[in-house]
C-alpha cells in the first residue's frame, strides 16, 4: 500500500515492519515523532526515558536480551548518549540496535548546527542517511539487517527537512526475525580493559567488512547525466535539492551510507567526471573524505557552513538559471515564536525581570523567557546547565551573585540533567537558588509525559516523581511551591529564597495552559472606561494583548483568562470574563 | 508536467497542519506524487510558520524556494507579505485579511504595516483578500479559518468538488464535519 506519510512516521514504520520490539528515547526536535509512531503499534514496546543516555542504555540491553531495539534522539541528544555509543562500538550487539539521531541544520529548534557524520566515523559505526520517507522505511530495515550482519549497533540520521517532510512510501507487513537467545559471553560484553584490548581489532575489521559492502550496495548508486563537465556527490535532503536543481543534467553519486564510504566507488565516480562537487550542508564531511583520497574536489568554497541549503542556492552556485521573484520594499517587524497565551511561565519570568535577576537557563519553552519584553535570561547552554552553572557562578563571585542569580529549568529537563547539578549543589553547600518551572508536561518538543507527570509515552498511569521530596533527599532544606499565575506569592517567593543562606528550590507549579485537561476560563475584557491606554499590562508580553485607539485589547480566539495581566492593571480595567450560559 | 507549488503560511497555531494534510490527502488521490514539509517544535510558538506542499509526476526536493510558489494560502496578512517573494510572479495569494500583531509591534519596537494587500498587489501578486475569521464564524467555529482558506483555493484549482469533499471527510474529525463542510462552501463562494 502506498501512503503519504512523514519521514519520522516512515522509520516508525520501518521498525514496526523490521520486527523492532522494543524503542526508548528522550524527545527532541526534530527526532520526537518517530517514537510517538511507533508507539502506535502495539507490538513495539515505547516509552520516554529521562535522558538519551538512559535510552541508548535501555536500548542496548533489549538488544543483548535477543529482541531488535531502537532509540531516537536529536543532535545534541548523541551527545549525552556519546559515552554508552562509543563502547556499544566495540560490544557490537545481539539482536539488532538501531539508533536514529536527526541533526537540525538552520536551527529551526536547536541550539547549535552540530553535525552528526563526525560520531559515525568516531565511534566506528556505519551510518545510513535517507532522502526522503520511502528512504527513511527501508534504510530502517535495512539498518536493522547490518547491525546483525556485522554486529554493530547502526545509526540512522535524519535531519529537519527528512524528519520533518512527507512523501510517498510503500508500506509492508511486519515480520518477526528469528530469535536471538541470550547467552553469556563476558569476552564480548564485559568491557574491561583485557576483554576491550581483544574487541577493538574487531571494531576495525568490521569497518573495513562495510566499507567493502558499501562499494557494492545499492544504497550507494550513481546516477547518469547529460553532461559529464561536473559530478555531484550528495546524500539526504541535498541529494533532492541537487535532482531539483539540475535535473538529469549531471551525473551524481547519491550515498545511502555516509560512513564507512565506498572509496573505490567514489574514485571510479571522479575519474568519469571533470569536475568533482560535493553538496553537502553541515561540515565539509564527505568532502574532507574525498580530499583524503587525493582528489581534486569543490564542496564548502560554493556552499556555506551554516544553516541550510536549497534548489535555487545549488542552482545558482553551479551556473544555472534561477526563477525571478518580487518582494516589498519595506523591512516588516518579525514574528518571533513567544510563550503562549496563559503560559504559566510568565508570571515567573514577569518577577525575574521586575527584580533585575541574573537567569541562568536552560533548554525548554521556558527560554523564550529571554525574548523582549520580558527578558529574563543571561544564559542557555545545554540540558541541565542551568543548575551547574549557577553553582560555579556564585562560588566565583560570592554573596553579590547569591542574592541576585537564579537558574530557571523545566521539569522533564531537571529529570534529564538537573539533578546531577542539585545533588552537586547540595553536596558542595553552594548557596543557590534554582527555580524548577513545573508545567506537569514535557512542552516545546509537543508535551510528552516524563517521569514527574505520572503517565507513560501511552498515556497510561506510571511511576511518578515526587520533586519536593526528591530535592529535600538531596539535601536542600528549603522547598517551596508557588503558583507562577499569582505574581504576589512569586515575587515574595524568590525575594525569600535569594535573601536565605542555603541552597533553595523554588518550584513555580501549574500544567501548561495548552494540555487538554486544563480548563479554560472566559477571555478578560477591557472596561474601555477605565482602561488608561498606560500599557502596563503589556509588560508580560502576552501575545492575546494588543492597542487599539489608545486601549488595550485583549484576543478573545487566544486569551485563556489566566488573569496575570489583570493584576499589573492599576485602574481595574481588566475585567475577569463571564463563564458561557 | 512541471511541478505545482503551494506554501501555506501563517502563525504557529493557527491550523495550517490541517490544511497542508487535507491538501496532501487530495494531491495524492489525484495520482500526484506529492511532498509536504512542515516545521515543528520552537517555531510553532507564536512564531511565524511555513508549510510546503509540492506536486507532479515527479516532486524532488520537498521545499519550495524564492520564485517558485503557484499559489500561497495565508492565515494572516503579514505572513503574506513576508514569504511574497516565494511567489512566482503574477503567482495568486488567498489572504486572510485577519491581523495578528507579533511580539515587536506589541512591545511598540515595531509598527504593524499599513495596505499590506495593495502594496502586494502592485509588486505584481494577484491577491485575494478574504475576511476568513468573519466567514468561519458564520459557518460555526472560529476555528474553521482553514476549511474557509482552502475552499477559496479550490477555486482556483481545477480539482472535482467531489475529490475536495472526500479530503475533507477523510481529514476532518467526524464531529467537526459539518462546520468544516459549511466554511469550505463559504471560502469557496465567497
Amino acid at each position: 500500500m502506498k501512503k503519504l506519510i512523514l519521514g519520522n512516521a516512515a522509520v516508525a514504520r520501518g521498525l514496526y515492519e523490521a520486527g523492532c520490539a522494543v524503542a526508548s528515547s528522550y524527545p527532541g526536535t526534530p527526532s520526537t515523532e518517530i517514537t510517538e509512531e511507533a508507539a502506535k503499534f502495539p507490538e513495539i514496546y515505547c516509552e520516554w526515558a529521562p535522558n538519551e543516555k538512559v535510552a541508548m542504555e535501555t536500548a542496548f540491553g533489549a538488544s543483548l536480551a535477543g529482541r531488535r531495539a531502537f532509540c531516537a534522539m536529536k543532535h545534541v541528544g548523541l551527545n549525552v548518549a556519546a559515552d554508552p555509543l562509543f563502547t556499544m562500538s566495540y560490544t557490537g550487539v545481539n539482536a539488532g540496535l538501531v539508533i536514529a539521531v536527526a541533526d537540525d541544520p538552520a536551527m529551526h529548534s536547536s541550539q547549535n548546527e552540530q553535525d552528526s557524520r563526525h560520531y559515525a566515523r568516531a565511534a566506528k559505526l556505519p551510518m545510513l542517511e535517507p532522502s526522503d520517507s520511502a528512504e527513511a522505511l527501508r534504510f530502517t530495515k535495512l539498518a536493522y539487517q547490518l547491525s546483525e550482519e556485522f554486529d554493530t549497533p547502526v545509526l540512522l540520521k535524519m535531519c529537519t527537512r527528512v524528519a520533518h517532510s512527507q512523501s510517498v512510501a510503500e508500506l509492508a507487513d511486519r515480520q518477526e526475525p528469528e530469535a536471538r537467545p541470550y547467552t553469556k559471553n563476558p569476552p564480548k560484553y564485559v568491557m574491561a580493559p583485557a576483554n576491550a584490548l581483544r574487541r577493538h581489532p574487531v571494531v576495525e575489521q568490521r569497518l573495513l567488512d562495510l566499507a567493502a559492502w558499501a562499494e557494492t550496495a545499492d544504497l550507494n548508486r550513481v546516477e547518469e547525466g547529460s553532461s559529464r563537465s561536473l559530478g555531484i556527490v550528495a546524500s539526504s535532503t541535498c541529494y533532492q535539492y541537487v535532482k531539483e536543481a539540475c535535473g538529469d543534467r549531471f551525473p551524481v553519486l547519491k550515498l545511502g551510507m555516509v560512513w564507512p564510504l565506498p572509496e573505490r566507488k567514489i574514485r571510479d565516480f571522479a575519474a568519469g567526471v571533470d569536475q568533482l562537487v560535493v553538496v553537502e550542508e553541515g561540515d565539509p564531511f564527505l568532502e574532507g573524505c574525498c580530499r583524503g583520497l587525493g582528489l581534486d574536489v569543490r564542496g564548502k568554497e560554493l556552499f556555506p557552513l551554516t544553516g541550510e541549503l536549497s534548489q535555487n542556492r545549488i542552482a545558482e552556485k553551479l551556473g544555472l538559471p534561477v526563477p525571478a521573484s518580487v518582494k516589498l520594499e519595506e523591512e516588516l517587524p518579525n514574528r518571533p515564536p513567544v510563550m503562549c497565551a496563559g503560559c504559566p511561565h510568565r508570571g515567573l519570568f514577569y518577577t525575574l525581570h521586575k527584580l533585575g535577576c541574573t537567569v541562568l537557563g536552560d533548554i525548554g519553552c521556558y527560554t523564550l523567557g529571554a525574548m523582549p519584553p520580558l527578558s529574563a535570561m543571561d544564559m542557555t547552554l545545554c540540558m541541565g546547565a542551568s543548575i551547574s552553572g549557577l553553582h560555579g557562578f556564585n562560588k566565583a563571585l560570592g554573596r553579590e551573585a547569591q542574592v541576585k542569580t537564579v537558574a530557571v529549568i523545566g521539569d522533564s529537563t531537571f529529570v534529564h540533567s538537573g539533578m546531577t547539578g542539585l545533588a552537586n549543589a547540595a553536596y558542595n553547600q553552594s548557596n543557590s537558588t534554582v527555580i524548577v518551572v513545573d508545567n506537569s508536561i514535557t512542552g516545546m518538543t509537543g508535551h510528552q509525559q516524563n517521569p514527574t507527570t505520572g503517565f507513560s509515552l501511552r498515556g497510561e498511569p506510571a511511576g511518578k516523581i515526587d520533586l519536593e521530596a526528591l530535592c529535600r533527599a538531596m539535601g536542600v532544606n528549603r522547598v517551596r511551591v508557588v503558583d507562577p499565575y499569582d505574581l504576589k506569592a512569586c515575587e515574595a517567593a524568590v525575594k525569600e529564597e535569594l535573601a536565605a543562606e542555603e541552597l533553595s528550590v523554588i518550584i513555580s507549579r501549574r500544567p501548561c495552559a495548552l494540555l487538554k485537561y486544563v480548563p479554560r476560563k472566559p477571555a478578560l475584557k477591557v472596561d474601555p472606561d477605565k482602561c488608561r491606554g498606560c500599557k502596563a499590562c503589556m509588560k508580560i508580553g502576552c501575545p492575546a494583548i494588543s492597542m487599539e485607539r489608545g486601549k488595550a485589547r485583549v484576543d478573545a480566539t487566544q486569551c485563556v483568562g489566566c488573569g496575570v495581566c489583570g493584576q499589573l492593571c492599576g485602574f481595574g480595567a481588566l475585567e475577569a470574563g463571564k463563564e458561557a450560559e | 508536467m512541471e511541478t505545482k507549488n503551494i506554501m501555506i503560511v501563517g502563525v504557529g497555531g493557527q491550523g495550517s497542519l490541517l490544511a497542508s494534510k487535507l491538501l496532501g490527502h487530495l494531491l495524492l488521490g489525484q495520482g500526484f506524487d506529492v511532498k509536504v514539509s512542515e516545521v515543528h517544535g520552537m517555531s510553532q510558538r507564536g512564531g511565524s510558520v511555513v508549510t510546503f506542499v509540492r506536486y507532479g509526476e515527479h516532486v524532488a526536493s520537498p521545499v519550495i524556494d524564492k520564485g517558485q510558489a503557484d499559489a500561497i494560502v495565508s492565515f494572516e496578512l503579514l505572513e503574506a507579505a513576508r514569504w511574497l517573494e516565494y511567489l512566482k510572479p503574477g503567482g495568486r495569494i488567498v489572504a486572510n485579511t485577519q491581523r495578528m500583531d507579533p511580539m515587536p509591534v506589541i512591545t511598540g519596537a515595531a509598527e504593524y504595516p499599513q495596505g499590506l494587500t495593495e502594496k502586494m498587489q502592485a509588486a505584481g501578486a494577484a491577491v485575494d483578500p478574504l475576511d476568513c475569521l468573519s466567514l468561519a464564524e458564520r459557518a460555526g467555529n472560529v476555528k474553521a479559518v482553514n476549511l474557509v482558506l482552502l475552499g477559496r483555493l479550490s477555486h482556483y484549482f481545477d480539482f472535482p468538488e467531489s475529490a475536495w469533499q472526500e479530503a475533507i471527510k477523510a481529514c476532518v474529525p467526524a464531529k467537526f464535519l459539518e462546520v468544516n463542510q459549511r466554511a469550505f462552501q463559504l471560502g469557496k463562494n465567497a
